[in-house]
């Protein structure tokens, strides 16, 4: 495929986390078809540095949909017009000459903006430290095949643990809810023999870290499974929500 | 003068680990969480190695450039992580899998490094489904196993296409778990900037806060960079946009010998470019050459659909040349067989620069659903970038710079030649000699972060006698005086080009001079054009922002700045060897069918150069004995 296409990019801009942000208009010329989005953007930043403008700060890394670094609201949805991919696998093709595009952060109090169109998301990280491991250490585990795990369960895990963290969820839901992602890590480990003894210790861990950090509720919207890039299912957070339930019942953390 | 000495113990070769393992010092428990140790680097060398450390007991202080450790590259990997498990009953072994590795390199690394790998690699296994790592099941409820280039076994453990995304997870969630106990120190948006050397022993580094801009000291006992590989020196990789050498190239300056830097992988399977807009190349697992058959029109310029090339005008390449190993023969191999189709004129596409993978025939045999539950997501992943359904169509695909086997040298206990830092992963030039095997990069990381780390960097704590150093150490104050230097330096230049700009025509040299193919006059050449292009730099580019705070034109400009000077050693290295080896190809050394020609007498050693200054390196010779394995010429036919 070939052909070039102009656009107009309409680009949240904040300097930092406690400046006051607005949209700034763009411009870019000659843009491929083949391109990626960000692509896209790396011309209009190379076009910005040689004016010797500051270019627009985006994350990004692996650029092939996997390490969770990209986000981006695009036209008012979280990685782009398209299903079950991410912003850097979005690719302008999707996209038509003339087009005005607008580009948004994700937008979560959990999420503080720290420049343009990066957020903190370590909040994901401090859910994770609560709970989102088996406690094992180095060494000292049993042969592999000393664990079975039916087909069935590993494809759950895998499903569950295909999670990127990148936070779309977060973005795409009306009260900045994190159950999906939580959910997704609770699962995992929830149908997995190797996940049984903290099963309990972890989902009520995991939450009561997701509250503190100042995550909404979930209110059933499925704007969140909608908008993953993987897919994940809200399966995972009905699961969560019976194992939590079952935690409140078997734990010894009863708060008065 | 560096003096190396490579620390091999005694010993058959079956012995050498575990007596080593008897042999070392250890540190008390009771004393260990006296020792601060820092980890640069979160990927799963870097995570590994600071989760079990932390277990240990040690302090453990962390650094990552990401937003969040889960971000490390190792993530992207999709085919697998090797191991001599032997599940499948088919014959493998850890001797097995140190001779396929050992081979792999062609001859080119440690026999007692690349025996410790396989021997552990058992234990990675276990260790990752004991963290819950979604590792492939058959229907018994035991580990699947697939087979992976170089080897005619099937000892490659998998999930899906994404087993680098769930061992880095596994690693990730170990070190979460010492975050959360407060055995780790995680600091995130953190670029390491210099290694912080007293009296002769790496005691801490500087980094600069990426959000800030601040220069922050952190002191240590030991300090362990796993940071990664240079492939991005080539501009277009299948390397993550923010992979970089600075934090390993930075070391080197201070004193850490850099270790067969032209030694650097090409990766068969990628998406060929789209252009002139392209940022980065898409590495496809080369998992799919299990079942795809790679080809190439038999006539040159033959610009027919594939599916109107009738089989008798198809030339199987790989299947041709290497009937035993056929579409599964190593990288460097498959890789030279499509730039050699190509250069024929028998390259397919628009640009004619990428061959044919092709799946029809074992859909045929397997049928749709099992080729679907092997690779559905690379189908999915090949169509969302090219718009082609390689259900239907062929795949097209081209060979990309992937992984760097090079990185600095490290003794048998992953000491650098300063003392105290110790080199992890990729970053360092360990295991793999000319050339890694598909499934080893995984198996390389995983070995040094949870099972020879920890045991090694004990020995060195408890040999050595520490002075106080703390961030107030003047040595402390003069590394930030020079990172604050080089920043208002960059900052001031206000030129006329961007730092991608100059980062692409670096990558335009490397890839045509010191790439899949390389000869005396393009190396000489590079080194012209490489020193003339960094001078432009100095003098030409242009970085806007200011350096206290977030400024992504600042951090890509301090990467390229060393990969302009890495880039030259690379070509230094490669002109001085003269010969061909695994992905190091010098085309006046082939055999007549065009297949590489080692020079086993002149260059069996490891190529370890010392910094001087800017351009000027010297040559130490380490060589490689081979006790148990005796060379031969490296034949997959």
């Amino acid at each position: 495929m070939s052909g070039n296409m102009n656009l107009t990019l309409k680009i949240w801009r904040q300097k930092n986390a406690n400046a006051v942000g607005g949209f700034e208009t763009f411009n870019v010329k000659n843009i491929s078809l083949d391109s990626s989005f960000l692509e896209m953007l790396d011309i209009l930043n190379e076009e910005l540095e040689l004016k010797g403008v500051e270019p627009v700060a985006f994350e990004h890394d692996c650029r092939e949909g996997i390490c969770g670094a990209c986000s981006l609201v695009i036209n008012g949805r979280p990685h782009g017009p398209l299903d079950k991919i991410t912003t850097c696998q979005l690719h302008m093709r999707h996209f038509k000459d003339g087009d005005i595009i607008w580009i948004e952060p994700w937008r979560a109090k959990a999420f503080p903006v720290i420049k343009d169109l990066i957020v903190d998301r370590t909040s994901f990280d401090k859910i994770i430290q609560a709970g989102g491991f088996v406690s094992v250490d180095t060494g000292g585990v049993p042969d592999a095949n000393a664990i079975l795990i039916s087909k069935e369960s590993i494809e759950t895990a895998t499903d569950a643990a295909a999670c990127i963290g990148c936070g779309a969820c977060v973005a795409a839901c009306k009260n900045a809810s994190a159950m999906l992602f939580v959910s997704a890590k609770v699962s995992q480990f929830a149908v997995l023999p190797q996940g049984q003894p903290e099963r309990y210790l972890r989902v009520e861990a995991m939450v009561k870290r997701m509250d503190e950090l100042g995550f909404g509720s979930c209110t059933n919207t499925y704007a969140c499974e909608a908008e993953c890039p993987k897919g994940i299912s809200i399966r995972n957070i009905a699961r969560m929500n019976r194992d939590y339930f079952m935690s409140k019942i078997k734990s010894e953390n009863v708060e008065m | 003068m560096i003096k190396l000495d490579s620390k091999i113990p005694p010993g058959q070769i079956q012995e050498k680990w575990t007596n080593h393992k008897f042999n070392m010092k250890l540190v008390n428990p009771a004393n260990k969480r006296k020792y601060d140790i820092i980890v640069v680097g979160t990927g799963l060398a870097g995570a590994s190695a600071a989760a079990s450390l932390a277990e240990l007991g040690y302090n453990v202080t962390v650094l990552t450039y990401h937003d969040s450790p889960r971000r490390a590259h190792s993530i992207a990997a999709q085919g697998g992580v090797n191991a001599a498990k032997n599940y499948p009953n088919d014959g493998d072994s850890i001797y097995r899998l140190f001779y396929d590795t050992l081979k792999g390199g062609d001859y080119r690394s440690r026999e007692a490094n690349v025996y410790r790998l396989a021997e552990v690699s058992n234990n990675i296994i276990d260790q990752c489904v004991a963290q819950g790592v979604p590792f492939a099941r058959e229907y018994g409820g035991h580990l699947d196993n697939r087979s992976f280039g170089g080897a005619l076994v099937s000892r490659t453990f998998y999930s899906r296409s994404i087993t680098g995304q769930q061992l880095l997870l596994g690693a990730y969630s170990a070190l979460s778990r010492q975050v959360g106990l407060g055995k780790i120190k995680m600091f995130t948006r953190r670029e390491m900037l210099e290694v912080v050397v007293v009296d002769g022993t790496a005691r801490g580094v500087v980094a600069r806060n990426l959000v800030t801009g601040e220069i922050e000291n952190y002191s240590a006992h030991a300090v362990c960079l796993a940071t990664g590989g240079y492939s991005r020196v080539f501009y277009l990789s299948t390397n993550a946009m923010y992979c970089n050498a600075t934090a390993a190239w930075r070391a080197h300056k201070k004193g850490a010998v850099f270790a067969n830097p032209c030694f650097t992988q090409i990766h068969p399977t990628c998406l060929p470019l789209h252009g002139d807009q392209q940022s980065k190349l898409t590495l496809m697992s080369e998992s799919l050459r299990n079942d795809g058959r790679v080809w190439v029109p038999l006539k040159p310029g033959d610009k027919r659909k594939p599916k109107d090339i009738p089989e008798r005008e198809r030339d199987y390449i790989l299947e041709r040349k290497y009937p035993t190993y056929g579409n599964l023969a190593p990288r460097d191999i498959s890789s030279r067989a499509a730039k050699e189709a190509c250069d024929e004129g028998k390259g397919v596409g628009d640009t004619g620069q990428a061959v044919y993978l092709d799946f029809a025939d074992s859909i045929k045999r397997l049928g749709k659903k099992v080729i679907d539950e092997r690779y559905g997501n690379l189908f999915e992943m090949y169509e969302l970038i090219t718009a082609e359904n390689p259900w239907e169509v062929p795949m097209r695909i081209y060979p990309a710079p992937h992984y760097t086997m090079g990185g600095i040298w490290v003794d048998y206990n992953l000491m650098s030649s300063i003392p105290g830092l110790f080199v992890l992963g990729e970053a360092n030039f360990s295991d793999h000699g000319a050339n890694r095997l598909g499934a080893s990069a995984l198996m390389q990381g995983l070995a040094d972060g949870y099972f020879v780390i920890p045991y090694t960097i004990g020995d060195y704590l408890a040999g050595t006698k520490f002075g106080t150093v703390k961030n107030d150490n003047p040595e402390f104050k003069k590394e930030v005086d020079n990172i604050n230097d080089l920043t208002k330096k960059l900052l001031s230049i206000k030129g006329k080009r961007t730092t991608d700009d100059i980062h692409r025509q670096l990558g335009r040299i490397m890839w045509n001079k010191v790439g899949m193919a390389r000869n005396e006059k393009g190396l000489k050449d590079a080194i012209k054009e490489i020193r003339d292009l960094r001078e432009e730099f100095w003098q030409n580019v242009n970085v806007p922002g200011s350096g206290e705070d977030l400024n992504i034109s600042l951090e890509k400009a301090g990467r390229v700045a060393d990969f302009l000077e890495l880039g030259e050693l690379m070509a230094v290295d490669g002109l001085d060897r003269n010969e061909s080896c695994g992905g190091h190809f010098r085309e006046e050394y082939q055999y007549e069918d065009g297949e590489a020609k080692r020079n086993d007498k002149k260059y069996a050693y490891v190529s370890a150069w010392e910094y001087k200054k800017a351009g000027d390196w010297k040559l130490i010779k380490e060589s490689l004995n081979f006790e148990f394995l005796k060379p031969t010429v490296r034949s997959y036919k």
